[in-house]
């Protein structure tokens, strides 16, 4: 039983104008792709080429020989999360119980996405940055590369990927900018409510 | 007194001169085309080593790192805060990139090409050995040509800006050639192919310079 390549939850062109056709094409259909292929190879003939993701990440997380399986089977994992994390016409500010307990546990949404902008642009280098729940608490984290929140006793509950090559087409070096707009026109807050529970 | 008022805004300028500036790109931006584009010369020019300058400026501002050359900075770098790490690192990556690379072709010197000889075969074998280093580097980074502390040629490659002058790396040496593996160096022409881009900039490598990095590293 291999790892295999979800589907995207929208068709390609369906996060335009913000995320482009051609952005999801290369970050779907070739990085995502790719992480998923070379898990596969990792894993072939050994024993966790029956096991399920979740299993996988975490037996190898830690283990310097096994970096190579830590990085791609999480990057999986991660990228599954952050098309979730996205919808048309998603954006702005989230409803409910979900807006409650950000309120509760923020003080505000603003400044939830303040916490949430500086987490997303002062990651060095590649990586995401989360909301997650952590001892029944909201908060905002950053991980670098392929690094995630079920590997440090978080629950994620909502990602951006900001690896460079996921604005790099429609933003250019404005990482900042491509912040902005997923938190104003992209975050999908039903997925966010979901995981929540 | 309008001519007073331009002439102490001018003085003010020129003594608010920062300490760490940016050397004029030796080329055009599209002088590295096909290879590297004019696109991404210019934005990685004017915005990535530009921003890294600026962010340096502003971290050693006031602190004990005020007044310090980069490479003093880099012996010492367990010392201060990753801010300084990473734009001090990414001011020296970047200057040196774009030294190495040039749209004149040019060759080894023999000195270059007998060390590199004993090190790794060829010419190729090293090409083949940095293209590797550069693959392989998980998210963004460089791979490095250095001269390490027995004066022996090395390649290895490092996370994000650093490099192998920094107390903190792993292989530690005097770089003398350093490739850019972030996403923002090859992502508008070659995308996701890292592997075309590491295999294309073989093209616009200046010898000449790394030569004479060589020699001087020899000197060290
Ligand atoms: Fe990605
Ligand atoms: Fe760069």
């Amino acid at each position: 039983m291999a790892v295999t390549l979800p589907a995207l939850p929208y068709a390609k062109n369906a996060l335009a104008p913000h995320i482009s056709e051609e952005t999801l094409d290369f970050h779907h259909g070739k990085h995502h792709n790719a992480y998923v292929t070379n898990l596969n190879n990792l894993i072939k003939d050994s024993d966790l080429d029956s096991a399920d993701l979740e299993t996988i990440i975490k037996s190898v997380a830690g283990d310097p020989s096994k970096a190579g399986h830590f990085n791609n089977a999480a990057q999986v994992w991660n990228h599954t999360f952050y098309w979730n994390s996205m919808k048309p016409n998603g954006g702005g500010k989230p409803a409910g119980d979900l807006l409650k307990k950000i309120e509760a546990d923020f003080g505000s949404y603003e400044e939830f996405a303040a916490q949430f902008k500086t987490a997303a642009t002062t990651q060095f280098g590649s990586g995401w940055a989360w909301l997650v729940l952590e001892g029944g608490k909201l908060k905002v984290t950053k991980t670098g590369n392929a690094d995630l929140p079920m590997v440090h006793g978080q629950k994620a509950i909502l990602t951006i990927d900001v690896w460079e090559h996921a604005y790099y087409v429609d933003f250019r070096n404005r990482r900042p900018d491509y912040i902005a707009t997923f938190l104003d026109h992209l975050v999908n807050w039903d997925f966010a409510a979901a995981n929540l529970g | 007194m309008r001519f007073w008022i331009l002439f102490s805004a001018l003085v003010t300028a020129m003594t608010a001169t920062a300490q760490f500036t940016q050397a004029p790109l030796p080329y055009s931006y599209s002088a590295l085309e096909p290879y590297i584009d004019s696109q991404t010369m210019e934005i990685h020019y004017t915005k990535h080593h530009a921003g890294y300058i600026s962010n340096l400026n502003k971290a050693v501002k006031g602190t004990p790192a005020e007044g310090l050359s980069l490479t003093a900075l880099f012996s010492r770098m367990g010392e201060f805060p990753d801010v300084i790490r990473n734009n001090a690192g990414g001011h020296y990556n970047h200057d040196l990139f774009w030294s190495v690379l040039s749209p004149e072709k040019s060759d080894p010197s023999p000195e270059l090409l007998s060390a590199v000889s004993s090190a790794f075969g060829n010419l190729d074998s090293l090409k083949k050995r940095m293209n590797e280093a550069g693959a392989k580097r998980f998210g963004s980074g460089w791979a490095w040509l250095s001269v390490d502390p027995n004066g022996k040629l090395v390649v290895s490659s490092t996370p994000n800006q650093d490099n192998p002058l920094m107390s903190v790396a792993e292989v530690k040496g005097i770089p003398v050639l350093g490739i850019d593996v972030w996403e923002h160096a090859y992502y508008l022409r070659y995308q996701n192919k890292r592997g075309d881009y590491l295999a294309a900039i073989w093209n616009v490598i200046n010898w000449k310079e790394v030569s004479r990095r060589y020699a001087e590293a020899l000197k060290k």
